[in-house]
C-alpha cells in the first residue's frame, strides 16, 4: 500500500513542480508576503502628520509643543495660521490631527487654573483616530505630571497606575501580527495545493481513471494530502525563520509544541481543502470554494481583531475555524512560552476538524462521479 | 466607403453581442462565480458589519486587594460600574497571575496593603497593573479603560471631599467624521473596495485564465473577432457584475448598517466605475500573463486580494508603514479607492481628494488595460 501512496505522491509533486511558474508561485509569494505584511500590518502609528495652531507665545505653550516635537511618533508638523486652514488640511487627509492652543493657555496655567488644549482628529479611520488620541493623551499626561512637580499649588492625583505588560513589554503590535501571518500564509498554501489537486484531475478527466485502478480511496486521499502537508511544513519553517531572524520576533516557547501545532493545523486545513476539492467539479469551483472558505476564516480567526469583541453567535461560529486555534498556538508558543498542557484545548479541535473533513472527502470520492 | 462601413459596424455589434451572451451564460451556469459575485459580498459585509470590531467591551479584569477596607471597597465599586470592564475579585496575586496566564483575564490590578494609608496621607498611591501584552492593540485599549475608570473615581472622591480634581492641562479632543468611533463606519465603506477587487480582479483572472488553459481563447482568435472585441466581451459582463456587487454593498451599508453617505451618489458611482476598470485591468493582465488557473489563482490572491486588504489603508494606517512599503502602496489601485470611499462616506465631497484619487485610478486603468491588449495581441502572430 505504501508503495502505491508513494507513487501517487510522487506524481502529485511532479504535477506541482514541473511548471516553473507554479514553482515560483509556491516559493516566492510567501517570502514576499511575510516581509511586506510584516512591515505593513501594524496598528502602531508612526510618522503622524499634525498641525499646530498656537495663539500663545509664552513659555508653557512652547514647552507643551516641545513635547510633541520630541516624540518620535509625531513626525511632521505644520504651523497653521488659522483653524480654517487646519480644517481644510484635515479634510483633505493631509493632517491626521490638529492641536489648538488658545491665547490664554499660559496665563491660566500660571494662575493655577486648568488650561484647555483642543485636539481635532480625523476619524475616517476611527481606530487610527483613537490610537492617535491616546498618544496625545500620553504626552499631555507627562506634561501634567512634570508641571505638578515643578510648580506649587497643584495637587497630584491621589493614586496612579504602575503598568507592566507581560509577554510584550513595549506593546509592539508587530509581535502579535507576524506570528499570525504564519497561520495566514500556511492556510493559503495548503488549501490551494490540496484543494486544487482533485479538482484538476476531475477537470481533465483523469480522476475517473484513478478510481478504476487498484488504488483505494483512502490511499488516493493520502497521496493527495501528503504533498500539501510537506510543502506546508517547509514553507512554515521558512516563515518562522523570517519572523525570528528578520523581524526579531522572540520565539520563547518550544519548537516541538510549535511543530505539533503546525502539523495538526495543516492536517485540518488540508482536510477542508480536500473536502472542498471533492465537491468541486472544475478547478474554478475548487479555487473559488477554497476562497469562499478562506476569507471568512481569516476574519474570524482573531488575526487582526479580537474574537472577544465579536457578538456571541459569531464567537460560536469561530469554533469551527481551524485558523482560530492555530493563531492561539502560534502566539502562545512565540510570546508566552505556552506549554503543551496549556494549549491542549487548541490541539484537539484541529484533530477533529481534520478527521471530519477527510472522512467527508473520502465518502465524496466514491459517491460523486459525474 | 460609408456604405462599406455600415454593415461592418453592424456585424461588429453582432459579434460583440454573441461574445457577451456566451460570457453571461457562463456566469449564470456556474454557481461558483455567482457565489463569488453575490454571496461573498453579503457574507463579508455581515461579518464586518456585525462580527469584526475593534471596540472592546466587558474586558475581564482581575482585582487583588491585599487589605480590604473602605477605600478599596469604594475603588472596586466604581470599577464595577464601567461598561467596558468586567471585574472579578481574586484572593491573591498567585491566582490572579495564573488567570492572566490562562487568558481568563486580560489585566490584573493589584492594591497593596498600604494603598489606603498612602492615599489618606495625601501621597500618590501606586496601583500595580499587569497586562497581557500579546495583543498590543487590545492591551493599549484596556490600559485606556483602566486609566479612564481611575480618573473617574478620583474625581468622584475629590468632589465628595469638596475639592476639585483637575490636571493643569485639560485635553479636549474631538474625533471628526465619526464622533462615536464606530469601527463599522470605516470598515464597511473600505470593504466595498475589497469586494470589487474580488469580483473584478480575482474572478476575472480565473475565468479568463481558464479560457487560455483550455485553448478556447486561441480558438476564438482564429474567428473574425478582433482581440479588442474579445477583451471587451470579457470586460463588460464582469464590469456589470462588479458594479452590481458594489450597489448591493452600498445599499446594505446605508440601510442595514446605518453608515452615513455624506458625498454625492453620482461621484461615488463614477469613481467606483473607474476603480472597477482598474481592477478588471489587473484581472485580465494576470490571466494573460499566467495562462493557467492555478497560477492565476495564486497570483490574483497575492497581487490583488491581500494588498487590497492589508496595503490599502483599509485597516492599517498607510502613513505608519516604513518608507519602501509606503511607496509600494502607490501602485495599488485599492489604496486610492479606499481613500476615496472613506472620504465620500464619512467626510463628503472633498474635491482635492476626489480629483487626486480618480486621476490615479484612471491612469492605472489605462496602463493595465493597455498592457493587457498588447500582451494578448502578441500571442496572435
Amino acid at each position: 500500500m505504501w508503495q502505491r501512496v508513494f507513487h501517487l505522491m510522487l506524481k502529485e509533486f511532479l504535477a506541482l513542480l514541473k511548471d516553473p511558474a507554479s514553482r515560483a508561485v509556491l516559493v516566492l509569494p510567501p517570502i514576499i508576503q511575510t516581509v511586506i505584511f510584516g512591515y505593513a500590518a501594524t496598528l502602531d502609528l508612526s510618522h503622524i502628520r499634525y498641525g499646530v495652531y498656537v495663539e500663545d507665545r509664552a513659555a508653557p505653550a512652547r514647552e507643551l509643543l516641545a513635547r510633541f516635537a520630541g516624540s518620535p511618533t509625531f513626525a511632521q508638523r505644520v504651523q497653521l495660521d488659522s483653524l480654517e486652514q487646519g480644517r481644510a488640511l484635515l479634510d483633505r487627509g493631509e493632517l491626521l490631527l490638529l492641536v489648538h492652543i488658545g491665547p490664554r493657555f499660559s496665563a491660566q496655567l500660571l494662575q493655577h487654573k486648568p488650561a484647555p488644549v483642543q485636539v481635532l482628529v480625523d476619524g475616517r479611520n476611527s481606530n487610527t483616530a483613537v490610537i492617535a488620541q491616546g498618544y496625545v493623551r500620553e504626552i499631555v499626561d507627562r506634561f501634567n505630571a512634570r508641571w505638578i512637580v515643578e510648580h506649587s499649588g497643584w495637587q497630584s492625583p491621589q493614586a496612579h497606575l504602575v503598568i507592566r505588560a507581560w509577554f510584550n513589554p513595549n506593546l509592539e503590535s508587530r509581535w502579535f501580527i507576524v506570528p499570525g501571518i504564519i497561520g495566514l500564509l500556511l492556510q493559503v498554501v495548503s488549501m490551494l495545493v490540496a484543494g486544487l489537486s482533485i479538482a484538476r484531475e476531475r477537470e481533465s478527466g483523469t480522476f475517473d481513471q484513478l478510481l478504476v485502478t487498484p488504488v483505494r480511496p483512502f490511499e488516493i486521499l493520502l497521496g493527495k494530502a501528503l504533498p500539501g502537508f510537506l510543502v506546508g511544513l517547509a514553507e512554515g519553517t521558512l516563515i518562522v525563520f523570517i519572523a525570528v531572524l528578520w523581524f526579531k520576533i522572540p520565539l520563547v516557547g518550544q519548537l516541538t509544541v510549535l511543530y505539533a501545532g503546525m502539523a495538526l493545523f495543516l492536517f485540518a486545513t488540508i482536510g477542508v481543502g480536500l473536502a472542498i476539492s471533492s465537491l468541486a467539479l472544475t478547478m474554478q469551483q475548487g479555487l473559488l470554494g477554497a476562497f469562499l472558505f478562506m476569507v471568512p476564516s481569516v476574519l474570524l480567526s482573531g488575526f487582526a481583531t479580537p474574537i472577544a469583541n465579536m457578538p456571541v453567535i459569531v464567537q460560536y461560529l469561530t469554533l469551527l475555524n481551524p485558523l482560530r486555534y492555530f493563531m492561539e498556538i502560534l502566539r502562545g508558543v512565540f510570546l508566552e512560552d505556552a506549554s503543551l498542557y496549556l494549549l491542549v484545548d487548541q490541539f484537539w479541535p484541529l484533530l477533529v476538524i481534520g478527521l471530519a473533513n477527510l472522512a467527508m472527502a473520502g465518502w465524496m470520492f466514491r459517491h460523486r462521479l459525474h | 466607403m460609408i456604405k462599406m462601413s455600415v454593415p461592418w459596424q453592424a456585424s461588429r455589434v453582432r459579434r460583440l453581442w454573441g461574445l457577451l451572451r456566451k460570457e453571461l451564460l457562463q456566469i449564470v451556469r456556474d454557481p461558483s462565480s455567482i457565489a463569488i459575485a453575490f454571496v461573498m459580498p453579503i457574507v463579508l459585509l455581515l461579518l464586518f458589519g456585525y462580527g469584526v470590531s475593534l471596540n472592546a467591551r466587558n474586558v475581564p479584569v482581575a482585582l487583588v486587594v491585599e487589605q480590604p477596607n473602605g477605600v478599596t471597597a469604594d475603588f472596586a465599586g466604581s470599577f464595577r460600574h464601567s461598561e467596558f470592564l468586567s471585574m472579578v475579585q481574586l484572593p491573591n496575586m498567585h491566582t490572579a497571575k495564573r488567570a492572566l496566564r490562562a487568558h481568563q483575564v486580560d489585566a490584573v490590578m493589584h492594591l497593596r496593603s498600604e494603598f489606603a494609608r498612602k492615599m489618606q496621607a495625601g501621597r500618590s498611591a501606586p496601583i500595580q497593573v499587569l497586562l497581557n501584552g500579546v495583543d498590543a492593540n487590545t492591551a493599549r485599549i484596556v490600559r485606556g479603560y483602566i486609566e479612564g475608570s481611575l480618573n473617574g473615581w478620583l474625581q468622584q472622591r475629590a468632589a465628595r471631599q469638596g475639592q476639585r480634581f483637575a490636571p493643569p492641562v485639560v485635553l479636549a479632543s474631538r474625533i471628526w467624521f465619526n464622533p462615536n468611533v464606530r469601527s463599522r463606519n470605516y470598515l464597511v465603506p473600505g470593504l466595498i473596495a475589497v469586494i470589487m477587487t474580488l469580483i473584478g480582479a480575482m474572478l476575472t483572472a480565473l475565468v479568463v485564465a481558464r479560457e487560455w488553459e483550455r485553448g478556447t481563447m486561441e480558438a476564438l482568435m482564429v474567428t473574425p473577432v478582433t482581440i479588442g472585441e474579445v477583451l471587451l466581451g470579457k470586460l463588460l459582463p464582469y464590469f456589470l457584475l462588479g458594479m452590481g456587487g458594489m450597489i448591493v454593498s452600498v445599499v446594505l451599508a446605508l440601510w442595514l448598517f446605518d453608515v452615513p453617505l455624506r458625498g454625492s451618489v453620482w461621484v461615488l458611482l463614477v469613481v467606483s466605475a473607474m476603480f472597477m476598470l482598474a481592477a478588471l485591468g489587473m484581472g485580465l493582465l494576470i490571466s494573460v500573463s499566467t495562462r493557467s488557473q492555478f497560477n492565476a489563482g495564486q497570483a490574483a490572491i497575492v497581487s490583488t486580494f491581500l494588498p487590497a486588504f492589508l496595503l490599502s489603508g483599509f485597516i492599517f494606517d498607510i502613513h505608519s508603514m516604513v518608507g519602501p512599503i509606503r511607496l509600494l502602496t502607490y501602485l495599488i489601485p485599492a489604496r486610492y479607492f479606499v481613500s476615496f470611499l472613506q472620504t465620500s462616506f464619512l467626510a463628503g465631497d472633498v474635491w482635492p481628494v476626489i480629483f487626486a484619487d480618480v486621476s490615479a485610478l484612471a491612469i492605472m486603468a489605462a496602463i493595465l488595460l493597455g498592457i493587457t491588449l498588447r500582451r494578448s495581441r502578441k500571442r496572435l502572430d
